[in-house]
């Protein structure tokens, strides 16, 4: 199976949701008036692009009907593919990694998005390309994280980097770096403890991981991903401006977006903050954390 | 983030005073703010479109109340509509007569399904039940350990086996007979709801156990597909309740709108905090408020009245007017204060505060000085806290030192102590003379 078709079989409810949507609603319309207008707004926002970026591409698509002066509404269709692809942008946006390693990723998000399985997936993406890859178990509060982390780490075939339950994540990425320098392994994925955005002493603590991080590695941490879940809805903004205040995020990882209808939030998120998708969870299997193309997504969804 | 909707709507309806009756132009206006405010908080988009036709109904053609102006009386109506909406009042758990009782949790991933067991088990046990947590979560990782970690720090016996899901749920009920637990509560794995092979076997696991209560555990952070979602797992299974989770975070929890009119089954707690105690009965006016963000002021109250012992504070009130009020009451009252949570959070209880970013900033700032005071004030002397005036250059130099804070630091708290110890001899001296408009004395940290 081609790696669109993957893409598109995974995706089938969202694009049921988007552009089902829009073919729903123009199929049998003869003109292009304002009911009709009033019903793409509104399945947009059912797709969880959010109100503000759904009237910015509905303001949009309105002008360049103007212009080209379409009368027919199933030319709509086109016109969507490209504003929602000039929001979230035609190139992907593929990870950071220095020329001297290690590269050190830092996975945050609010609590059950699903970092640990991520860097799980991530740890089996990286081996596979042939790079050295270390774990730093840095989620000492959830109970049995750590040994969650080491589950994945077996499978993937890496180390962990541990200390206690309870212990402070700073100083296991301290330790983790220290080892990673040693060893010279090439890639440092660092698993920190979900933690809700509105809590400043939490956020704190994610600030004093990422100064350890810089001060032990020179331009580290290299990527800073936040791991969003695919169901969250317009909190996922909140959620992308906080942690992007405290930790400085450089990509998301949408995951598990094969059982949601929506992922709209790729659109809110991107059109408020201009921070890109890099990788989505697409299934449970290991392989399914896949990089995150825009062209390739719209092509899944609207073609 | 988000501007509250009640000051989007006193914006529309500014420019209506002095009007007797709302029009229906008028009503539509602020219709559609009550629309965006209700998307933006992720209400599922069909339940706002019949809601707001509901409204539209109401709202048309009533007159505008001397006392009230027309926004809050809009926000009035949409916010006892939602209340009605999402059940009225506070839903208890059905619990069998005959133990024991079985409680099933089911959810998506991450909604917190293990978290959620965990905090159910710490409200049964206040209300004198023994209950025994079962994991049937045989699939995530570590899922059964996380399970068996939390069960030991609560001290509730955790039940598991190297049996299928059924299996171990069966298992779970007879061991609960053979040793007496009144409540089984049974943590299940995470599943989409479009995995037809992990329902089924939910399916199953109800069919073996038949549990007085079904909860689906939700997020409140989802968004429109919460009705999906819930409408899958009901179909499946006929839901009893619902528990929403991560509650503490600075989501509108639309979501819970959603999912209690797909399902009609009522939502019956809420989950407000990490620790282990922080499970909440559900009410439904109070959410309504959040989602139209209009603050929680009851909650707060009954923060208040938690933390606060009354007759402590009426003895307290008796002190901060009398003259030797020191700091040493001061630092009890700094500490009932901060016990009552987070500043941010009591704050963001409070109308308009909610998701104000700029006021919120101001007060993260405030919450440091609070920690600051107290530091301080821990590194006098007794002598020191009862009579300030003998804080002397030296002593004041001592005082920073041991508080790792500056002599500046120090003066400051010195003189807004003396401040606000001036302005409360005013004003006691001023109540009795009944004068109105005297602002009470802001302590150094508010």
């Amino acid at each position: 199976m081609g790696f669109v078709n993957k893409l598109r079989s995974s995706l089938t409810k969202v694009r049921r949701s988007l552009a089902g949507a829009v073919e729903n609603v123009v199929s049998g319309r003869r003109e292009i008036d304002e009911s009709l207008y009033e019903e793409l707004e509104d399945a947009l926002i059912l797709a969880d692009v959010g109100v503000a970026a759904a009237q910015e591409i509905m303001s949009r698509v309105r002008k360049r009907v103007k212009e080209l002066r379409l009368k027919d509404p199933m030319q709509l269709k086109p016109l969507f593919k490209e504003e929602i692809l000039r929001i979230i942008g035609v190139e992907a946006a593929p990870l950071f990694l220095p020329k001297e390693p290690p590269a050190v990723i830092l996975m945050v998000g609010v609590n059950g998005t699903g970092k640990t399985t991520s860097i799980g997936k991530l740890a089996c993406y990286f081996r596979e390309q042939g790079k050295k890859v270390l774990l730093a178990a840095a989620d000492t509060f959830r109970a049995a994280a750590i040994d969650q982390l080491e589950v994945w780490a077996k499978r993937a075939g890496v180390d962990v980097i541990k200390q206690r339950e309870g212990s402070d994540p700073a100083a296991v990425v301290y330790d983790a770096l220290q080892a990673a320098k040693a060893r010279r392994v090439d890639v440092v994925l660092v698993d920190t403890a979900g933690r809700l955005h509105t809590k400043t002493n939490l956020m704190e603590e994610l600030k004093k991981i990422r100064r350890v991080a810089e001060r032990e590695v020179p331009g580290a941490p290299h990527e800073v991903l936040l791991v969003v879940d695919a169901t969250t809805g317009q909190n996922a903004v909140n959620q992308a401006k906080l942690f992007s205040e405290a930790a400085g995020v450089t990509g998301i990882v949408l995951t598990k977006l094969d059982g949601t209808a929506k992922g709209g939030v790729v659109v809110a998120v991107k059109n408020a903050f201009e921070i890109p998708v890099k990788f989505v969870g697409i299934g449970e299997g290991v392989e399914d954390l896949i990089p995150f193309h825009p062209g390739e997504f719209a092509a899944a969804i609207f073609d | 983030m988000f501007s509250s909707l009640g000051e989007k709507l006193q914006e529309t309806f500014k420019r209506l005073k002095g009007k007797g009756k709302l029009t229906e132009q008028d009503v539509d206006a602020a219709l559609r703010e009550v629309r965006v405010a209700l998307l933006e908080a992720d209400v599922n988009f069909k339940v706002v479109k019949d809601f707001v036709k509901r409204i539209r109904e109401r709202a048309v053609g009533q007159e505008v109340l001397a006392n009230l102006n027309p926004a809050h009386q809009v926000v009035k109506i949409v916010r006892d509509e939602l209340t009605a909406l999402m059940g009225g009042e506070n839903a208890r758990l059905n619990i069998a007569p005959k133990p024991p009782a079985v409680i099933m949790l089911v959810g998506l991933q991450g909604s917190g399904k293990t978290t959620t067991a965990a905090k159910l088990c710490v409200l049964l046990k206040k209300q004198g039940r023994r209950p025994l947590l079962v994991a049937a979560d045989v699939y995530r990782p570590a899922a059964i350990r996380q399970l068996e970690v939390l069960g030991g720090q609560i001290q509730v016996p955790v039940y598991s086996s190297d049996k299928s899901p059924v299996g171990i749920a069966t298992g779970a009920f007879e061991e609960a007979v053979r040793k007496g637990n009144d409540t089984v509560v049974i943590d299940t794995a995470g599943r989409l709801h479009i995995n037809e092979e992990l329902m089924k076997e939910l399916d199953l696991i109800k069919k073996s156990v038949k549990p007085h209560e079904i909860l689906l555990v939700a997020d409140a952070m989802t968004g429109q597909d919460a009705v999906t979602v819930a409408e899958t797992f009901h179909k499946r299974l006929e839901l009893d309740g619902v528990v929403l989770t991560k509650l503490d975070g600075d989501t509108r929890g639309g979501a819970a709108l959603s999912i209690r009119e797909v399902t009609g089954c009522p939502i019956k707690f809420a989950g407000v905090g990490e620790k282990l105690d922080m499970l909440e009965p559900f009410h439904p006016d109070r959410m309504a408020d959040r989602i139209l963000g209009m603050g929680d002021v009851l909650t707060l109250i009954e923060k208040a009245q938690d933390t606060f012992d009354i007759q402590q504070a009426s003895e307290m009130q008796k002190r901060i007017k009398s003259a030797d009020f020191n700091l040493e009451d001061f630092l009890v009252q700094l500490r009932q204060f901060k016990k009552m949570g987070p500043l941010e959070q009591v704050l963001g209880m409070l109308p308009g505060f909610g998701n104000m970013k700029k006021v919120r900033d101001q007060f993260q700032l405030d919450e440091r000085d609070l920690v600051l005071t107290e530091a301080i004030i821990n590194s006098m002397t007794a002598e020191e806290r009862r009579r300030p005036d003998v804080i002397d250059g030296s002593r004041r130099r001592r005082i920073a030192h041991g508080s790792g804070t500056t002599v500046q630091d120090v003066n400051r708290l010195l003189k807004q102590f003396g401040q606000t110890k001036k302005l409360i001899r005013q004003f006691t001296s001023m109540e009795k003379g009944v004068k109105k408009g005297v602002k009470m004395g802001r302590f150094p940290f508010m």
